[in-house]
């Protein structure tokens, strides 16, 4: 115990010390909008408009911070799970941002220490820790989404090397990453979920060319990646041939819970009644539109209803209780809603809503109008509304095939 | 907060499943509706729950109950919802003790709280009057002075389980006009006093309910329940503690009729299959559960809030009482087309369910009464 009260008051004080200034978040919330450009994604060409971003990095990385419970060996900060639940806490505490985003840390990382080789980790892994690497994810195909397992990209071997043939999309900042790790096709003979293997390589190799994709709601982080023969070492496949798609279930899991995570942490939950007070106004201290204050209240209990279930499930966690079934819907029900306050956002904003660019439309409105767009994605990227309720009836219901 | 329930709850939820399953099948309620039974609930089943101390859970330990919170009666009252149990708890516990807890002298806590605890007292609130939907400061019962007592004139209906009860709290108004906050207080009228009178409501579900008519009822200085000209947010706060405890009984009610359509879909088959597969049906079915899953979180933190006096309880208490009357409504109409013909028949319990559904979101406020409360309370 007093080791940890030790650790802990050592801790702050190094944070303190040295978090750069412009790397805390504000007090009040305020330019938490812009997160993305000043977080650290890492990788070979990543440009740092922000030096103390770059500097914040680097003194994390140094004592393995970025990844605080990975091993030493590998980069990490070899904590328990206790030190790192202090070094969380002082963190939030202090206010400061994270040193470090990305595939590396929160997909691939994980998935090595767990699966890959003891030479992957220590290949990998330290370069994911300093922010030198940053990975995306070859998953969907042209002809494979919801349904997965049907993909179509090849891989043959040749020699000690693979050769992979076919097209990704989706491709979270293809153009931004170093290395894709992906599944490919290497049996095509059994049942389709056997046939799968777990491959990672270089962005740079031969072959390997990459297009951004234009979404009804503008820029995008998007990609399409063709693969053209491909070569790709042996030694870069995690948890051996026609394993893969134990890896992507494990990895999809993980992807879910981070979007649902990422919607039940917005922190505009009065945004709705803000725009109803802007462009519709209030009677009596009641926006002036019976409907839409109807359909606020809904969506504002709906999202209560939301959060008290996810903190069911992180007090019953805490406990040491098995996740209940409750922890299914998630993914689901935090989509869905997203959506809706979206789309009931459109409509307190009526005209506003219309604008693309240009005069006579606030900022506010024309980035309210995207996100709508953007926000009808959500239902889709990793695993459909649809695939989630398929999979509560299966598994937590137990309704037959 | 507390979400999840502790080894204690989980104990007091279980024994009271038990109780529940053994001792009141829905078989129980077809039969007292059946044999036209004049209260349409079983003295011996009250007696036998106040031996399991269910209706001191609420009471302090001082007047001779467990002194227990609402997560602990949302255990039991769950539990009784999942086979409609007819008992008069959620106006006895809920309405009736929370408006003496609430509201009571000294005195008429010592008088009343024990025999609601050992089960020897039915003790309901009488707020409704007709065309006052769900307003607690609608009140035209009018209260009048006369020496030092006060004389109640007028009806209140749908009083919940009044057929049965032994007293009233009653509002009734002593100056402003019929929507006014301020003017009401609340007033505990025994049964048999003269000018009461009461008549049994038939209602779908086949609970108690009862009109009554009070004719210059004479009472005395001593019988009023808190605050003179108070009333309404005392009836409010009550309201708050007695909605909570539906919500939970709510819970039972959408669970069981949830766990009976799971089974048809696993059981029935058509085209040679079971209708289980068919996609259409599970997606639907999903949605439920996710429904049932948020009004379980809604019930539990409106109990905790209320438990703990946060300042956040009332509107987490709308929350509850929006989720719940959506969900259960939801579950009985699911519930009833995916059983089909089957599910049309009085022989069918899946109908009783949604009977209750429709009751039970009609009472102390229906979904869209408690958005626009909750609106109020959130600033918009």
């Amino acid at each position: 115990m007093a080791d940890l009260e030790t650790f802990g008051s050592e801790t702050r004080s190094w944070l303190d010390a040295n978090c750069p200034p412009s790397m805390r978040w504000a007090a009040d919330g305020s330019g938490d909008a812009t997160l993305g450009d000043e977080l650290a994604w890492g990788g070979r060409t990543a440009k740092y408009a922000n030096p103390e971003t770059k500097l914040w990095l680097d003194r994390m990385a140094e004592r393995g911070w970025t990844a605080p419970t990975w091993p030493v060996a590998y980069g990490g900060g070899g904590l328990d799970k206790d030190q790192a639940k202090i070094l969380a806490r002082e963190m939030a505490a202090l206010r400061l941002k994270p040193p470090l985003i990305g595939f590396g840390l929160t997909m691939i990382g994980p998935l090595l220490l767990e699966h890959g080789t003891d030479a992957q980790k220590k290949r990998f892994l330290p370069e994911v820790c300093r922010g030198e690497i940053r990975w995306c994810q070859g998953y969907s195909e042209p002809g494979a989404g919801s349904d997965l397992a049907s993909l179509q990209t090849r891989a043959v071997l040749d020699g000690d090397e693979w050769v992979v043939n076919g097209q990704k999309v989706w491709t979270s900042y293809a153009d931004k990453s170093d290395w894709m790790f992906c599944l490919v096709r290497t049996d095509t003979d059994p049942p389709k979920h056997n046939g799968i293997t777990f491959l990672l390589f270089d962005m740079k190799s031969r072959g390997v060319s990459v297009r951004p994709i234009l979404l009804i709601s503008g820029a995008s982080p998007f990609c399409e990646t063709f693969l053209e023969d491909v070569r790709v070492p042996k030694d870069q496949v995690v948890g051996g041939v026609n394993h893969g798609w134990t890896m992507a279930k494990a990895l999809l899991g993980h992807e879910r819970s981070m979007i649902s995570d990422a919607f039940s942490e917005s922190r505009d939950r009065n945004q709705l009644v803000e725009a109803a007070l802007k462009h519709v106004g209030a009677r009596e201290g009641r926006i002036d539109d019976p409907i839409l204050r109807d359909r606020i209240a809904q969506l504002t209990i709906d999202k209560v209803a939301l959060d008290l279930t996810i903190a069911r499930t992180k007090e019953a966690a805490k406990l040491g209780h098995q996740p209940g079934p409750e922890s299914s819907i998630f993914k689901y029900y935090a989509t869905e809603l997203n959506k809706e306050r979206h789309s009931l956002l459109m409509n307190v904003l009526g005209p506003q809503a219309l604008g693309w660019d240009g005069d006579g439309f606030d900022q506010e409105d024309l980035q309210a109008t995207k996100a709508w767009l953007r926000s009808r994605g959500n239902s889709i990227e990793g695993g459909t509304s649809e695939i989630q309720l398929n999979i509560i009836a299966k598994r937590v219901l137990g309704l037959p095939d | 907060m507390a979400l999840v329930l502790d080894a204690d709850q989980q104990m007091l939820k279980q024994a009271a499943r038990d109780f529940v399953k053994k001792e009141s099948p829905v078989s129980r309620v077809r039969k007292l509706r059946d044999e036209r039974h004049p209260e349409g609930f079983s003295r011996s089943m009250w007696r036998k729950m106040a031996e399991l101390g269910w209706q001191g859970i609420v009471v302090p330990a001082e007047y001779g109950g467990l002194g227990m919170g609402l997560t602990e009666l949302a255990c039991v009252l769950e539990e009784c919802g999942r086979n409609l149990v007819p008992e008069p708890l959620v106006s006895t516990l809920g309405l009736g003790t929370s408006a003496i807890l609430l509201g009571g002298t000294a005195a008429l806590k010592s008088e009343l709280l024990p025999r609601v605890a050992d089960g020897s007292l039915i003790l309901t609130v009488a707020y409704q009057e007709r065309g006052s939907r769900y307003a607690p400061n609608r009140v035209e019962t009018k209260a009048t002075r006369r020496g030092d007592g006060v004389v109640l004139s007028g009806e209140k209906v749908l009083v919940l389980d009044g057929h049965a009860a032994d007293s009233f709290v009653v509002s009734a108004r002593a100056s402003g006009a019929a929507a006014d906050r301020q003017g009401v207080s609340l007033f505990l009228v025994p049964r048999d006093t003269p000018g009461v009178e009461v008549v049994r409501q038939s209602t779908l579900d086949l609970r108690g309910a009862a009109i009554v008519e009070l004719r210059d009822v004479e009472l005395p200085a001593s019988a009023r329940v808190g605050e003179e000209g108070g009333g309404v947010a005392l009836l409010e706060a009550t309201l708050d503690r007695a909605t909570a405890a539906l919500s939970a009984e709510m819970l039972g009610g959408m669970q069981a009729a949830f766990e009976m359509t799971l089974e048809y879909l696993k059981t029935r088959k058509q085209f040679g299959v079971l209708i289980g597969t068919f996609q259409a049906l599970k997606h639907r079915a999903a949605e439920v559960f996710v429904e049932i899953e948020l009004a379980r979180s809604a019930v539990l933190g409106a109990c905790d809030a209320l438990d703990r006096g946060a300042r956040e309880a009332r509107s987490l208490v709308s929350v509850a009482k929006a989720r719940c009357s959506d969900a259960a409504m939801l579950v009985g109409y699911e519930g009833v087309q995916m059983h089909g013909g089957i599910g049309m028949t009085d022989e069918h319990d899946i109908g009783l369910y949604l009977k209750r559904a429709l009751a039970a979101e009609m009472t102390f406020g229906d979904a869209a009464y408690h958005r626009d409360r909750f609106a109020a309370l959130s600033g918009f």
